[in-house]
């Protein structure tokens, strides 16, 4: 358990991560509980004046329609949490299954799979989000689509690499010699002892992931006016930015600072990790 | 083999199968581009045979697919559905602002990624290291379209010491920013924990006793070491120069191919989209083979190493 308290130590008590999950559970809480912390619908159009300044009325102003900015963003924050969670739950997803199985299976399947994996590294990841954008069609849902799976080949490549080490392990070649099948050793046995990678990568992914859905909505590819998801928010505030520059301000720090508490998190999350693995196995 | 030569023939294959990727996923689309060249008109049918005859649309797709590719080698990639110009006169009228922007991006980025990795490699744990890694945080977290309007928002309409439009050199500082800035976060990370791995290695200690000076230690004994990393990140890196071309092309206002993929893949303009996917993925990959090459003269082990095997 010398682990544990070293990664305890590590993560829990950092004030780079503290910070991150302070603002994280924050931001959760106000997406959970948005009806009844915002004092006006995310759609109603008399919340106050048209494009009025920060007030006591409206914290954050108000936009063209005169909604308030405050209760859209808190709104907001439902979206863009879940669409970045569900995009990279969906990419990990895939990329584990391959990767592990190529890696698993070995011999010719590794090759070609490694190749596919090679092939798709040879896009830009926003260059094949664009691409799928193309394909399925403008949409939040095809946005978080699209990001997902450009994310594939990138988790693949590094769970391959994992389960291949996993692979060589003894208690592997304990499992094949009992006789168990190959599905049962891939997700019984080699999963389990990537997990804490998958975590790592998938948490170290989540803020790009939300970058890139929050882009392609501010493009107009994403989720579309009035839904009151961040990027599509800057979008439309970009327009009044001379006159009204709230309208773009807030949305873009809280899709910043969501960013950053996720990438802060994912920092620690992995540097704990790898003090408890070097721990664990003696320096060197 | 020789690793120039062995890094070179692997290019070609990846073009190709890229390429095919790119014809594959464009002729899946749901919709018939003959609507969409017609502009939603209604047509009779021999109207509308003689568009597809027109856009080579009534061949089989397997022949479709070769000369796709013959003529793509050859550098014609077909014409727009929406302008009827050839593509690549499209593609070369719009080029040479997104590659201004992307070395603006580039320079900024690597300059003060270089910088700040170095403040804070060279003193782990002291405050300069806190302040360099809480700025490159700042730099891999900032939404790039957010920060490009901030910029034009301060430096632009209220502070004015900048044009926001033009094409000027000083026009293109913003957007350089705009571009750099997450490139900067990347680059300061790796430089940063490439330096300290480096300065831990026997041949610093040794040169730190023989009393070399702390300066002359970092620039001259362990920068070439300890940019190898950072090398070949900026490889995987160029991909975020497209990332950044779109999004900060449409940020400013400014013309270029970032734009213009946009504008085609919003009017389903397919060849074009093609046309700009190919282009751009075959600089990609062109640019990767480059950083290979640069690494390998940086390290003459890579290469040695290769070569032995």
């Amino acid at each position: 358990m010398h682990g544990l308290k070293i990664f305890i130590k590590r993560f829990i008590l950092n004030k780079g991560s503290a910070f991150g999950g302070i603002f994280l559970i924050l931001i959760i809480l106000g997406a959970i509980l948005a009806p009844v912390i915002v004092p006006y619908h995310w759609n109603a159009v008399d919340s106050g004046p048209r494009l009025s300044g920060p007030s006591l009325d409206n914290f954050f102003g108000t936009d063209i329609h005169g909604r308030d900015v405050f209760s859209r963003i808190i709104y907001g924050a439902r979206y863009s949490l879940t669409v970045g969670l569900i995009s990279v739950l969906f990419g990990i997803t895939s990329g584990s299954i391959f990767g592990i199985s190529i890696a698993y299976i070995g011999g010719k399947v590794d090759i070609i799979g490694s190749r596919i994996i090679d092939v798709m590294f040879g896009f830009p990841s926003f260059l094949l989000s664009l691409l799928v954008v193309a394909i399925i069609g403008v949409g939040l849902w095809n946005v978080v689509f699209a990001v997902g799976l450009a994310s594939i080949p990138h988790f693949a490549r590094i769970i391959r690499s994992a389960a291949l080490q996993i692979k060589e392990e003894p208690y592997i070649e304990a499992c094949v010699s009992m006789g168990f099948g190959k599905i049962r050793i891939m997700f019984n046995h080699i999963l389990p002892n990537i997990i804490p990678i998958i975590i790592v990568v998938a948490t170290m992914d989540l803020g790009g992931a939300i970058i890139s859905i929050a882009s392609l909505s501010f493009l107009g590819l994403g989720a579309q006016p009035p839904q009151p998801e961040w990027g599509a928010m800057l979008s439309s505030g970009r327009e009044y930015m001379r006159y009204a520059p709230w309208t773009m301000i807030y949305p873009g720090l809280f899709l910043f600072l969501t960013v950053m508490s996720v990438n802060l998190l994912g920092d620690r999350l992995s540097q704990a990790l790898d003090a408890r693995q070097s721990m664990g196995r003696g320096k060197n | 083999m020789n690793f120039f030569l062995k890094k070179l023939l692997i290019v070609i294959p990846t073009l190709y199968i890229s390429w095919t990727v790119v014809f594959i996923t464009l002729n899946i689309i749901p919709g018939d581009p003959v609507n969409l060249m017609l502009g939603g008109r209604p047509a009779s049918d021999e109207v509308r045979e003689n568009v597809r005859h027109n856009l080579g649309l009534d061949k089989p797709v397997v022949e479709r697919y070769f000369s796709f590719l013959i003529n793509a080698t050859k550098g014609d990639l077909g014409k727009s559905y929406l302008t009827r110009q050839p593509v690549t006169t499209m593609i070369k009228e719009n080029m040479m602002p997104t590659i201004q922007l992307s070395i603006g991006g580039l320079i900024f980025g690597v300059f003060f990624g270089v910088l700040l990795g170095i403040t804070a490699g060279a003193k782990p744990n002291s405050w300069g290291d806190t302040f360099a890694m809480i700025v490159a945080l700042c730099g891999i977290s900032l939404p790039s379209f957010w920060i490009g309007m901030l910029l034009i928002f301060i430096f632009g309409t209220t502070l004015g010491w900048v044009p926001i439009v033009g094409d000027g050199f000083t026009a293109l500082i913003l957007p350089s920013v705009t571009v750099g800035l997450f490139f900067a976060g990347g680059m300061a990370r790796l430089t940063r924990s490439s330096l300290i791995d480096v300065l831990n290695q026997d041949y610093i200690r040794t040169a730190r006793s023989k009393g070399t000076s702390k300066f002359k230690i970092i620039f001259k004994h362990a920068f070439r070491n300890a940019m190898i990393p950072p090398v070949t990140l900026l490889g995987i890196q160029f991909g975020l120069l497209i990332t950044g071309a779109v999004i900060t092309e449409e940020v400013f206002a400014r013309p270029g191919l970032g734009q213009l993929l946009l504008q085609a893949i919003l009017s389903k303009d397919i060849p074009l989209v093609q046309a700009l996917i190919v282009y751009m993925t075959a600089v990609y990959i062109f640019l990767n083979l480059v950083v290979d090459f640069t690494y390998g003269l940086i390290d003459p082990r890579i290469r040695l190493e290769r070569k032995a095997t």
